[in-house]
């Protein structure tokens, strides 16, 4: 063992596999490819026609901007989105509960979850016309059914998660069926349903679009329709702009959310 | 309040866990159930406090539950069961709310357990700040604050270091010593058994049966880490179960 010539150091094999909060490298990521199709473009390695310059794009967005036609798109589909995935999400929250909670609404509802999650829901939006009418009922019907079911599964799937050995406590103690689930379960679940609710609202947001480019005047998707079937590539990049942006702030929101909410959980 | 369990026996399907227990629990007094791992001692604590209901045979309260206890038959956990979005007092408060108490006398309660346990400083600190240690004192103020006739601790030290657990019985003890308590205590330790308890219940292995109740007469607060009475004791507790905690080691289990 104490042969001095073959000293060294163990090699160290213990890193990786552990996330570490590194903000700026999305930042940067984005500040490249944008970096690359403006020089490709600029230099006509990339023709006009397979892809709009990012400066273009940028002018026709403060363009849109100063013209006031940015609020006279994005507010009718940020309502759209607001009201309709509040609508999806606080029913489909009270529904994956109680599927988390009762055998028989459970034994009813999950396959009849399991039916309607697959369907593209943009199909039914003619029967939605028929049903709410063609303004913003139908749209948000939509929505509101298109975050419901992720909602559901993923709250059901929170609820079966919460420690039964929290319950039991619970119920050791004689505390009332309502407060069990006012203050054992729901919170124990919210780490699912925040999460949950990501994907729920990027749903949200492709069906907005979808609705929008079937039959709207105003909104996001409108604007992109309008584009498009005009070849408008930097009007049409404007719109998916924003509509990145759309899903980067959400998902930011909701990443405050759960700090504020899930702060037990460092 | 006395309890009394009258010829329990317990199956989950057809697989017996329990058989003809019969066992009195007298008011002040500590009780340790021990016995080789799966004989069902954690079963029959449940069935205590009603958590279970025994597929025959009773358990009965004789008696009513002395005057301003809130929660007669309060359990303490082996894994604590505190809630870890809820700070040490919001833990406390959770058991308290729900019979009505708020405000002053809340504080009230919340702050006289937490000195009894020697939690003052720690109230708003949330469980995963805690050692595991503090964490059990967190769940033995919370079992206090509703003030129970019985204490049902099933394992209570069993998640801790050793350290930890003699400091911990050293609590118990003077907790105990200050207001005598009722408790059935569930352990596989034979050394807290004999530090704890005022009769030691041996089951056997399964089906739990009751092989023989040993009394242990010195006082609790005349009890100490390693002395030789108590030793003799725990090895004379150990002649009895080594043989069937051996062949229960080697059982397969069919759960």
């Amino acid at each position: 063992m104490s042969d001095l010539k073959n000293t060294r150091p163990v090699k160290f094999r213990g890193g990786g596999f552990a996330p570490t909060s590194r903000r700026w490298v999305g930042f940067v990521v984005f500040a490249v490819l944008i970096a690359l199709a403006e020089i490709g473009t600029q230099t006509g390695f990339i023709t006009a026609l397979t892809l709009p310059k990012p400066s273009d794009v940028l002018q026709t967005f403060i363009d849109l901007y100063n013209s006031g036609l940015l609020f006279t798109h994005a507010v009718p589909s940020l309502t759209r989105l607001a009201v309709g995935s509040a609508m999806g999400i606080s029913v489909g929250i009270m529904v994956g509960v109680m599927i988390g909670l009762f055998s028989y609404v459970r034994a009813g509802l999950v396959p009849l979850v399991a039916a309607i999650f697959p369907i593209p829901k943009i199909a039914l939006l003619p029967l939605f016309v028929i049903w709410f009418g063609i303004d913003e009922g139908s749209k948000y019907a939509l929505i509101a059914l298109g975050t419901f079911t992720p909602t559901v599964v993923a709250t059901y799937g929170a609820v079966d998660n919460v420690d039964r050995t929290l319950i039991r406590m619970g119920q050791s103690f004689g505390l009332s069926w309502m407060s069990i689930v006012r203050k054992i379960v729901l919170p124990g679940a919210m780490p699912g349903i925040l999460s949950g609710l990501r994907i729920s609202l990027a749903i949200g947001i492709i069906l907005l679009v979808a609705a929008e480019m079937l039959g709207a005047e105003h909104g996001i998707g409108a604007y992109i329709l309008e584009a498009g079937s005009l070849y408008d590539l930097e009007r049409l990049f404007a719109g998916v702009v924003m509509l990145s942006v759309l899903g980067v702030v959400v998902s930011m929101a909701i990443g405050v959310v759960e700090r504020r909410v899930l702060r037990w959980r460092s | 309040m006395d309890i009394q369990l009258s010829n329990i026996n317990h199956s989950y399907d057809k697989f017996e866990v329990l058989r003809d227990i019969n066992l009195d629990i007298p008011t002040g007094k500590i009780i340790c159930i021990v016995g080789p791992s799966g004989c069902g001692k954690s079963t029959l604590l449940r069935l205590i406090g009603g958590l279970e209901q025994p597929t025959s045979g009773q358990v009965l309260q004789l008696g009513n539950a002395p005057a301003g206890c809130l929660n007669p038959l309060t359990y303490i956990f082996q894994d604590f069961a505190l809630l870890p979005w809820r700070t040490v007092q919001g833990n406390i408060s959770l058991v308290l709310e729900d019979h009505g108490i708020r405000g002053a006398e809340l504080q009230k309660i919340i702050d006289d357990v937490l000195a009894r346990t020697k939690l003052t400083d720690f109230a708003n600190a949330l469980p995963k700040q805690l050692s595991g240690g503090m964490k059990q004192r967190v769940a033995i103020a919370r079992a206090l604050a509703v003030k129970p006739a019985v204490m049902l601790m099933d394992e209570p030290l069993s998640a801790l270091d050793s350290q930890t657990r003699e400091l911990l019985m050293d609590d118990l003890v003077s907790l105990w010593s200050r207001t005598p308590f009722t408790a059935v205590y569930v352990t596989h330790n034979l050394a807290e058994a004999v530090r704890l308890g005022h009769s030691i219940v041996v089951l056997s292995r399964r089906p739990g049966e009751i092989r023989e109740i040993v009394k242990v007469d010195k006082p609790l607060s005349e009890r100490k880490h390693g002395d030789t009475d108590l030793e003799a004791q725990q090895k004379y507790l150990w002649d009895l179960m080594r043989d069937e905690a051996r062949a229960a080691d080697a059982e397969l289990l069919n759960v």
